[in-house]
């Protein structure tokens, strides 16, 4: 039987939303903080596991890389993430195990359509916290494998739109991949909207009172973003990319959303937007397209 | 260097993992190794308390971070170039200047806080500049983050809270600034051993800022930092080097000395000293324009028959141009192996024989031409039984496919102390 994407969820990693979890596996602890994403992430959590999915894919961009596309290469990494920017939030013990044999498919079909992918096969790589807080918060339980996928550079080097391209290409191929591999597979985007941060943090990192966007502009171009996924128009959400990234130093210019609507074929059904906070002003919203239900 | 400054000396120094793990596979990163080899030896001797580090390499959102753990330890891996191989590193920091040097970026107005955190990943660049420069961890380090929203004034100031923490707390410090200068690898595989820098422009703006550098034109490079981040997608922008303007003094009484310049997967790799020096040089024009007979109708302007001065290739011992073009032929004078950076002579025929095909190459393009287009060349050893081999090696890499007529003739001497000279003739 053929596989399928069962979801694609834009899954933003702040490390803050995993310490105010207050996750065991992280040493930092919390009085909580950012409790609407938190909570957003549950009704998604819920959404997404009821769905029963084989693996979880995620495309992060902590994990930069600069000659072509590459995949978490090994069958478990354990080890400790420390967040280099906030070290004082993100102190996590990840164990988690990678279907290989899906990522060596995914690099397959890469590799097939003129592309570069490459298997990263280090045992004392270390899991970037993109990757972990995303899949920690859709699965904190760790019990389904995930596939790990880096962010190309190349978006940094051409034209916002050389770049979406190419992410674009990297999502055919990991649909066909999925097809082949007969997997049931949720997409994980690791991206937060806007992204121009605070530059100051307050003593009590928590502090909610301290929370808000960025500026006015950043958060209207966040909500004309989430307008366009409820409204079911991807294809012109597609478009206006490249302008998000000009005006809001926006994180999608990495790639991760544009490979994940791609791999879902631009789906034309409204997304279900579970929450959308800010987090030291960056703007961060997490969004479901539900593949089983659609429109 | 100026003895009351408490810098005794400072290194721009390059931070790619390539230089540590694999320098044999490419000339170039052979050549950086062996520079940050001479480097080692030289901050060995170095009358020092402290090593301060700025790495281009350790990101920072949330002002600026010291590091404060006294013994960082652990097993890194870059996650882009793992395949090199792992990078162990078991580092000495000297935390409590870390805690004071965040104290006085604080006084400045600056947010700046120390990170002490088991397992904390100390950035690639940090790992090569202080494993291939302090071996042995004979001086402890402190090693300040690069923040990625931080502008001119916020970098130059970080600089100067540093002096400031050096002055308050007695120290005297080497600095190391690991930086690349352009910053555009190669998206693709490449063949090691046929490294080079990405594009034309990013060779040309590197080597620019390198003949500024090593004439201790700090200040002038400052100036133009924005232009250069811009033309050739300078490393973070280049602002490592406002951090160290501000830490050194925003003027050009400095002596420079480039130590080597070579690219690493398409980005400019670059080791540069700089130490103080009582007389501040004469302003200089950003672009030198040769002194040429306009009225013979001579000049450097392309596609005009007439000589070639070629900018930035290192000068005619003589009173001669690089080249001259005669309708669709570009005839070069005899070319040598100096440095055009700073007037150096490698050492020993290989050497010398890459190095003159570069100056070559550097004329050749400048003149509209290239190497694919030479049809005669003219080998001049002072040495045949000796250097014959090493130099037929390197000709063959680079001519092999052009197949060029050549002449190989031993002579007594050459104008300078030289062992190897090509004159080539080439179309344009």
């Amino acid at each position: 039987m053929p596989g399928r994407i069962v979801a694609g969820v834009l899954a933003p990693h702040p490390p803050h939303l995993v310490y105010g979890e207050n996750p065991e596996r992280n040493e930092p602890r919390s009085e909580g903080g950012w409790e609407v994403l938190r909570w957003g992430y549950e009704r998604c959590r819920r959404s997404v596991l009821a769905l029963k999915p084989d693996v979880l894919i995620v495309h992060s961009p902590h994990w930069p890389t600069i000659v072509g596309h590459h995949l978490l290469g090994l069958p478990e990494f354990h080890g400790l993430s420390v967040d280099p920017i906030f070290p004082n939030l993100f102190r996590y013990h990840f164990d988690m195990r990678v279907d290989v044999d899906l990522a060596e498919i995914i690099a397959g079909e890469i590799r097939a359509a003129g592309m570069i992918a490459k298997m990263m096969r280090n045992p004392k790589f270390r899991v970037d916290y993109g990757t972990i807080t995303s899949c920690a918060m859709i699965n904190p339980a760790w019990d389904i494998p995930i596939v790990g996928m880096s962010s190309n550079i190349a978006p940094f080097y051409y034209s916002n739109e050389v770049g979406q391209a190419a992410m674009v290409e990297l999502g055919q191929a990991t649909r066909r991949a999925i097809e082949k591999s007969g997997r049931r597979a949720v997409l994980l985007a690791s991206n937060s909207l806007s992204h121009r941060h605070f530059t100051t943090e307050g003593e009590v990192p928590e502090d909610m009172s301290r929370e808000h966007p960025f500026r006015h502009g950043q958060y209207l171009w966040d909500m004309q973003m989430i307008r366009l996924m409820k409204e079911g128009r991807t294809r012109e959400l597609l478009a206006v990319l490249p302008e998000f990234e000009d005006h809001t130093e926006s994180e999608v210019k990495s790639g991760a959303l544009a490979w994940m609507l791609s791999a879902l074929g631009l789906p034309t059904f409204p997304a279900e937007v579970h929450a959308y906070g800010t987090v030291i002003g960056t703007g961060n919203a997490v969004v479901e397209w539900n593949m089983e239900r659609g429109s | 260097m100026n003895s009351s400054h408490p810098v005794v000396a400072a290194h721009i120094v390059p931070g790619h993992p390539h230089i540590l793990l694999a320098p044999e596979r490419s000339p170039g990163w052979t050549s950086l190794r062996k520079s940050y080899q001479a480097l080692a030896a030289d901050i060995a001797a170095a009358e020092a308390d402290v090593l301060l580090v700025y790495s281009t390499g350790w990101v920072s959102v949330i002002g600026h971070q010291m590091q404060a753990d006294p013994n960082p330890r652990w097993l890194h891996v870059d996650p882009n170039w793992y395949e090199l191989g792992d990078m162990p590193y078991d580092f000495r920091v000297d935390a409590a200047f870390g805690h004071a040097y965040a104290a006085q970026a604080r006084a400045v107005g600056l947010e700046a806080r120390t990170v002490s955190y088991h397992g904390f990943p100390i950035d690639t660049g940090t790992v090569v500049a202080l494993t291939l420069a302090n071996a042995g961890n004979r001086l402890p380090a402190s090693i300040v983050s690069c923040n990625m929203y931080s502008e001119k004034k916020e970098s130059v100031l970080l600089g100067q809270a540093a002096a400031r923490a050096l002055w308050a707390e007695k120290k005297r410090a080497v600095v190391l600034c690991v930086t690349s200068l352009s910053s555009r690898y190669e998206v693709s595989e490449i063949d090691p051993a046929q490294d080079r820098i990405s594009s034309l422009k990013d060779d040309e703006w590197n080597r620019k800022v390198l003949e500024l550098l090593g004439e201790g034109r700090l200040e002038d490079v400052s100036q133009v930092a924005r232009e250069f981040a811009h033309q050739a997608n300078a490393d973070m922008r280049f602002k490592a080097i406002w951090w160290l303007a501000g830490l050194l003094g925003q003027h050009n009484r400095y002596r420079g000395r480039v130590r080597d310049y070579q690219p690493v997967w398409g980005t400019g790799a670059a080791l540069v000293s700089l130490e103080h020096a009582e007389k501040e040089l004469a302003h200089k024009e950003f672009d030198d324009v040769p002194d040429v007979d306009v009225s013979a109708g001579a000049g450097s302007a392309r596609g005009a028959d007439g000589p070639v001065f070629v900018p930035g290739a290192p000068k005619p011992v003589g009173t001669y141009p690089h080249a001259r073009r005669v309708g669709n032929m570009l005839f070069l004078s005899g070319i040598g192996p100096r440095s055009p950076l700073d007037n150096s002579i490698p050492e020993g025929a290989e050497a010398q024989s890459r190095a003159v095909i570069e100056n070559i190459k550097s004329i050749l393009a400048a003149a509209g031409s290239s190497l694919e287009r030479v049809v005669d060349v003219t080998a001049y050893l002072t040495h045949m039984e000796r250097d014959f081999a090493a130099f037929n090696k390197v000709y063959a890499e680079h001519f092999a496919a052009i197949q060029p007529t050549r002449t190989t003739v031993e002579v007594g001497s050459l104008p300078t102390a030289i062992d190897v000279e090509l004159k080539v003739v080439a179309t344009c």
